[in-house]
């Protein structure tokens, strides 16, 4: 029944052209590449491990997680069904505070938005905390374009952008990264860099510490994202841990946050749930070490300039889809990718977008539209370990499931796929065929020289089957053929 | 039309109009409160453990040895050699907590602080069972700058101060003044995930117990 909801028209998804929503190739094929990276592996096993243990611990000290689970969910869902009044409510909320709120139809309004925020201000150099949203967006290739300087704060980020490469998990965007190989992009890319600093992460983030501190402190604007918006008192919070985002949030003179319109929550009450759940979910603390709240502007302390862009970008198109729409309950703790056997072995990159995992296979593909990431509904063996460790219980095997259908409908000649299970519907149906059928498979160990399974060198269209999978080899007899055989007699 | 007007009625088509599904009742039947009451010695013991958890240190003392606590504080943090002028107070700290001849925060360009090497503040709230404390900006607790620049942080927090829970933490605060919620030093996992205390805010915490 929902299937016909679906891709309503009128609700536009996310632009093409702009911001990291989509992949250059298929998931199958990044992966491919991923897979045969044993560093990557290493790097990915040890950390995922790491942070799964923490998460257990932390979340086994609470009796009432799954009621704060529970509270979690409904609480979304709730502000899901009355979102457009939520809004509406922060908004009012903000501006009586003295903040400017703007409405961003897609990444390249809020894009633009932002470099004439910042270009009003007559600075070069932008701070940035660490934010999903301006990461979906490519803001900070928009501000470069203007000839703006972005500088990345957050330490994970840091090493990601001044390695040249691109973020591979929601939390800790460096995590393919080792100590050796961080060690490795300061020492290259840090002006004036200690020569004698070693791997020890303590020195690494002391590096990073120097390398930005002169920047929060001449900083004049920065932009942040915001993990919570409360509509009641038009609240912004951003949670984090080493400090960088007090002082994108605390020193400069401007300040500019970009939420995607889901992170509203409706009452200042509903944090009590939220900043439970987050931080054992992400990082397994009982409380990350900074949570900073701001409301508008307060006069002596902080910004005395505060603009909030409320994003869209294919959220709406999110929100049209029954089943879907769950996803947008997201409150991005990374738990997880943490747990997907999938994601810990593919690696971040091989999703394409900026959202990997579990989460990202049903986010990137909805916000984009399902055709623009096509591979991603399949980027999962459906174990559901995504569903159990979730802190706003989504579903998100069911919303998998779900976009298949949806990915299959929308084709308008049958694959391969589907004429072979249509074939293997009609002989299922009829026993004489069946068993021809088996015989006739049975030629198959012709090919495989003794081997349990098939060569997945097959030609097409079986090699759509074979390249992920191993096919066994049929066996000598079938199973009614050896029941017949024993019973006979 | 405005993108305000088409954000907005994006989201009434997405609902479905006029049809849209109520919103479901919030069921919140998790813990409230922690049933302890405010300053129960078992919440301060718990807040002690959570606190050092984070390898943050505590000094507990009586009311009545606060001033000589927050030197020992400050002993712990800069070693003993440091002089008042190191040290920065928030302007609403209680006099008679304020370590002799240090400065108290006025309308300077807050990046000033950063010369200095720590500052003491009190808290709002304190929450035991994750070892947090809440500074709302008040003049007790000062602008938001004064906890964050200097390298070494000194909270003052009195027993009445500590509740149990997130749930109750919260309640006490006005989400309208500026909070800074603080468990802990500055960490970062982000480096194989392994946590290392100290990045860009304050290296050292070291939170002074009154009653405790």
């Amino acid at each position: 029944m929902t299937a016909v909801d679906l891709g309503m028209p009128g609700l536009p998804t996310a632009p093409r052209g702009v911001g990291h929503l989509r992949g250059t190739q298929s998931f199958p094929d990044a992966a491919r590449g991923a897979l045969r990276n044993g560093q990557l592996r290493a790097n990915l096993g040890h950390a995922t491990s790491t942070i799964r243990g923490k998460r257990a611990a932390v979340v086994g000290e609470l009796p009432d997680w799954e009621q704060l689970r529970a509270a979690g969910k409904a609480l979304k869902t709730a502000t899901m069904a009355r979102l457009d009044d939520h809004l509406e409510e922060l908004e009012r909320q903000v501006t009586a505070r003295g903040g400017v709120v703007h409405w961003a139809r897609d990444a390249n309004e809020a894009n633009e938005i932002v470099t004439r925020l910042v270009l009003a201000t007559g600075t070069s150099e932008v701070v940035k905390v660490k934010s999903m949203a301006t990461q979906e967006i490519g803001l900070n290739e928009a501000l470069e374009g203007a000839g703006l300087d972005v500088f990345e704060t957050d330490l994970a980020e840091l090493i990601v952008q001044l390695g040249e490469d691109s973020p591979s998990h929601i939390l800790v965007p460096a995590i393919h990264k080792n100590r050796a190989e961080i060690r490795e992009i300061f020492a290259r890319t840090i002006p004036g860099v200690d020569p004698g600093l070693t791997d020890d992460p303590r020195q690494l983030a002391m590096a990073a510490r120097a390398h930005l501190r002169e920047r929060f402190l001449r900083a004049r604007v920065a932009v942040s994202g915001a993990n919570f918006g409360v509509a009641e008192t038009g609240t912004l919070t951003v949670v984090e841990s080493e400090g960088n985002g007090r002082m994108c949030l605390t020193l400069p003179e401007t300040l500019i946050t970009v939420m995607g319109i889901e992170k509203v929550v409706p009452t200042w009450r509903d944090l009590e749930v939220f900043l439970q759940l987050l931080p054992r979910s992400s990082t397994g603390e009982r409380m990350n070490p900074y949570t900073s709240t701001w409301a508008g502007v307060t006069p002596g302390d902080g910004p005395q300039e505060f603009h909030l862009v409320l994003l869209d970008n294919g959220r709406t198109a999110v929100l049209a889809d029954e089943v879907g729409r769950e996803a947008l309950h997201c409150i991005r703790c990374s738990a997880c990718l943490n747990v997907c056997p999938v994601y810990e072995r593919a690696g971040g990159h091989s999703y394409g977008s900026v959202y990997p995992g579990p989460i990202g296979a049903v986010l990137s593909p909805m916000l984009t539209g399902v055709e623009d990431n096509a591979s991603l509904p399949y980027a999962s063996s459906l174990c559901g370990a995504c569903y159990d460790v979730c802190p706003v219980a989504i579903d998100i095997p069911s919303i998998l499931v779900h976009l298949r259908g949806e990915h299959v409908e929308a084709q308008e000649r049958p694959t391969a796929e589907a004429v072979a299970f249509r074939g293997l519907a009609k002989a299922m149906s009829h026993p004489r065929l069946w068993h021809l059928a088996q015989r006739g498979a049975r030629l198959g160990r012709l090919f495989s020289r003794g081997r349990p399974t098939l060569p997945n060198a097959l030609p097409p269209p079986v090699s759509g089957w074979t390249r992920s999978r191993d096919l066994p080899t049929p066996p000598a007899k079938t199973f009614v053929q050896q029941w017949t055989e024993e019973h006979r007699s | 039309m405005s993108a305000r007007e088409e954000v907005l009625g994006r989201i009434r088509q997405a609902l479905g109009g006029e049809d849209r599904t109520p919103a479901p009742e919030v069921v919140r039947d998790y813990r409230l409160t922690d049933g302890r009451p405010a300053g129960d010695a078992e919440l301060l013991a718990l807040l002690v453990d959570r606190v050092e958890d984070y390898r943050a240190t505590v000094l507990c003392c009586s009311p009545a040895e606060v001033a000589a606590t927050v030197r020992a504080a400050l002993d712990r943090g800069l070693g003993t050699g440091w002089a008042a002028g190191d040290v920065v107070v928030a302007p609403g700290l209680a006099a008679e907590w304020r370590p002799a001849g240090c400065d108290v925060d006025d309308e300077r360009p807050a990046v000033q602080l950063a010369e200095r090497a720590a500052s003491v503040t009190a808290v709002a709230v304190a929450i035991a069972e994750t070892g947090t404390l809440v500074l709302d900006g008040s003049p007790a607790c000062g602008r938001r700058a004064l906890s964050l620049l200097p390298d070494c942080l000194v909270c003052v927090v009195t027993a009445d101060q500590v509740v149990g829970s997130v749930p109750e933490g919260l309640a006490r605060l006005d989400p309208l003044r500026p909070l800074t919620m603080v468990s802990g030093p500055s960490a970062t996992s982000d480096i194989e995930l392994q946590r290392v205390e100290g990045v860009h805010g304050p290296r050292t915490l070291v939170v002074v117990l009154v009653g405790g």
